[in-house]
């Protein structure tokens, strides 16, 4: 089975987010870039997968500027075996939105035919958690999202979800789209030798058209702010007070 | 020499990723035990860092000089004792086969070296031989298709858990043209190791004495089948050896910088936090400048190095000055801290300890200058 595994180019999550000064997104200019740490964890879960003998190739797609070729090396570093650069946009600073993704990704799955697309439950940038649902929609596969565990056998998947208030178990049939929530896996550091070996592996480069897709946003950002400021706390001479303060002023408890 | 600038830039943010990730955080457990956790060992093996400067052809990754420096800047950024983890295996223990070995030398222990299957030592130092290395006491004599060896090899890094020396041992007549380098596996007969040395920093890392005692080894055991090379093999593996300790000291000052600032801006004295007293800016800026100069000297003789040029009076200054730069910035980050710099909840602490190291080994500063000195008046 082949499986598909998109993987997007995010500011880094241990850079502090900064608002451009006219309120038109954040300042990605010189910032450090990685890969989506969800999408890290569904490149990991397809590794163990073809590791376990199921899968038996895994396909990376990006989507972006020309420097998720960079993540996409990441990708193949890690163990992916091929990947497909799809170049949509030249300012770093233009996000390719869910739908016309998803509309790309859908051509790429007809091309393909791959039997299982894992992708990142959301993007750590803009949080739309949108991209794996609609392409489900797109293709009129079946959908297990915010996986946390992730059983295939024969034509099914058996997905434990993460919902409000717990876990819940499904049993999808394949082919199918599962995205991946944080306690999936821990993915693994790329070892230096397959980074290095990484670059021979192929990697194609596409555009949009291509696959006929219009990718021009049809949402406009209004305005984007900081979160605004902590602020100062208060200290409390007594464990009375505390909890008189947690009932009544924060009312947690 | 950087051959692919993508391919190195992978590298050398997964091996930052790995050190911040994983090693920073284990730094006072490491402390505390003396050990580094054998997870992390695994995880250091599973990345490939025992094979960095072993050849491509042997199952490593082959790093030119320069590349092998940036990755080096990395590592030293931690605590020094996981670098010595993977350092003999990437110096003094594989470089004298790979500089001198014989190709079934080579083939029998590089592979297992660069996985780190096989941890490899290099035993020259004795305790009455230090940095006049040509006055080898250890002796080896021939019977038959046999060396056997006798004598005391001291303060041996990795020892304990090596698996493999380069030994520098006495076939012939006095002075450096009678040493002759042995591949000497741990396991022969007649070899035992002392007690563990209680060092004044580096906690984690094993050093130990090498005992031997009528210790039998195969004749082909002899580093390129060449008696009487064996100091000449000495001096090209610490040759190469002084670029990576120097990196690491780079390495060591920028974490000590990083350490000195997050202290200055955050502990406020006289109203304001101590980074905006210039008194304190003078050694925040002191330590930065010095660290870059550091940086400077080493990616410089690296480049050198790699165009084949002979560097080994710049090496000698790379060592020289880095080992005592990172001293110098280890002083000043530690008073930055004021009297938290003397406890051992900030790693300032501990860092101000493993540092000294470095002006000692591998060629004291001395030494270093008796090199360069000599270097600069041969070329006269
Ligand atoms: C933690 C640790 C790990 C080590 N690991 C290894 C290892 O793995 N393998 C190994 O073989 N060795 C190892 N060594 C030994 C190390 O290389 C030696 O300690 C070093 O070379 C200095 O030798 P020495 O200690 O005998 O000092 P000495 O040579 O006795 O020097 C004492 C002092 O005299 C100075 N001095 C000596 N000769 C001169 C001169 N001609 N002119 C001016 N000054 C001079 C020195 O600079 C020094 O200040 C290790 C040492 C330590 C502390
Ligand atoms: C082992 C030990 C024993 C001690 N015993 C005692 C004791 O018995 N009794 C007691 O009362 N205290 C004791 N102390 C505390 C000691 O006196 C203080 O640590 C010392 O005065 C420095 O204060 P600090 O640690 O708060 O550093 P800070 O005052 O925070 O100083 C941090 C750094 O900022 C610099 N700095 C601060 N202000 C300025 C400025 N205006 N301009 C330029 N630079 C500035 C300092 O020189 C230092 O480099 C002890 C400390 C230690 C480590």
């Amino acid at each position: 089975m082949k499986v598909l595994v998109p993987v997007k180019r995010v500011i880094d999550y241990n850079v502090k987010v900064r608002v451009k000064a006219d309120g038109s997104g954040v300042d990605l200019a010189n910032v450090k870039m990685s890969m989506n740490p969800f999408d890290e964890i569904a490149v990991e879960e397809a590794i163990r997968l073809k590791e376990k003998g199921i899968a038996t190739e895994i396909v990376v797609v990006s989507i972006g500027v020309k420097q998720a070729q960079e993540t996409l090396r990441t990708a193949l570093a890690m163990g992916a075996d091929r990947a497909i650069l799809i170049e949509a946009a030249a300012d770093v600073h233009t996000d390719i939105e869910p739908l016309a993704v998803a509309k790309l990704l859908a051509g790429v799955v007809k091309e393909e035919g791959p039997g299982l697309v894992l992708c990142g439950k959301q993007a750590i940038d803009n949080d739309m958690n949108a991209t794996g649902q609609m392409l489900s929609a797109l293709l009129g596969w079946s959908q297990a999202t915010f996986a946390s565990e992730l059983a295939v056998s024969g034509d099914a998947a058996t997905v434990t979800r993460e919902v409000d208030g717990g876990l819940q178990t499904i049993t999808v049939k394949m082919p199918a789209i599962v995205t991946v929530d944080l306690r999936l896996n821990e993915p693994r550091y790329a070892s230096l030798p397959n980074i290095m070996k990484a670059k021979a592996k192929p990697l194609a480069t596409k555009t949009p058209a291509d696959y006929g897709v219009d990718v021009a946003p049809r949402l406009s950002v209004v305005k984007t702010v900081e979160p605004a400021g902590r602020k100062a706390g208060v200290k409390v001479s007594s464990i009375e007070e505390l909890i008189a303060k947690l009932k009544d002023e924060a009312g947690v408890i | 020499m950087i051959r692919d600038a993508e391919i190195l830039g992978g590298l050398v943010e997964t091996v930052r990723r790995f050190v911040r990730e994983r090693l920073v955080p284990a730094e006072a457990l490491v402390e505390e035990t003396n050990a580094i956790p054998p997870a992390i060992i695994d995880e250091m093996r599973a990345l490939g860092l025992f094979g960095l400067s072993i050849p491509e052809a042997y199952g490593g990754l082959g790093l030119t000089m320069e590349e092998e420096v940036m990755v080096a800047l990395e590592l030293g950024y931690t605590s020094a004792a996981f670098r010595s983890v993977i350092g003999t295996n990437n110096g003094i223990g594989s470089q004298g086969i790979i500089v001198d070995g014989t190709e079934a030398q080579k083939a029998h222990w590089l592979p297992r070296m660069a996985s780190g299957e096989v941890i490899g030592s290099f035993a020259l130092t004795e305790p009455d031989v230090g940095s006049d290395a040509g006055s080898v006491r250890t002796t080896a004599r021939r019977e038959g298709d046999h060396y056997i060896l006798n004598g005391t090899k001291r303060y041996i890094t990795n020892a304990p858990v090596a698996d493999v020396f380069t030994l520098m041992a006495r076939t012939g007549e006095a002075g450096p043209g009678g040493v002759t380098a042995f591949l000497v596996a741990a396991d022969s007969p007649g070899l035992s190791l002392g007690p563990p040395d209680r060092k004044m920093g580096q906690r984690g890392t094993k050093t130990c004495d090498v005992i031997l005692r009528e210790c039998r080894v195969p004749a082909d055991a002899v580093i390129g089948g060449v008696e009487g090379q064996g100091f000449k093999t000495a001096m090209k593996v610490l040759n190469r050896g002084r670029l990576h300790i120097a990196a690491v000291c780079v390495g060591q000052a920028q974490r000590l910088c990083d350490e000195a600032v997050g202290f200055a801006r955050s502990r406020v004295q006289f109203g304001k936090p101590i980074a905006e007293h210039q008194l304190v800016q003078a050694m925040l800026a002191d330590c930065a400048t010095e660290t870059y100069a550091g940086l400077c000297m080493v990616t410089d003789a690296a480049r050198r190095f790699d165009a084949g040029e002979r560097i080994v009076q710049q090496a000698a200054s790379c060592k020289l000055f880095c080992s005592e730069m990172a001293g110098r910035v280890a002083d000043r980050a530690l008073q930055v801290h004021g009297g938290a710099g003397y406890m051992q909840d900030y790693p300032v602490e501990h860092f101000y300890r493993d540092v000294r190291l470095f002006r000692l080994y591998e060629g004291t500063s001395q030494i270093q200058q008796i090199i360069i000195a000599r270097e600069m008046c041969a070329q006269r």
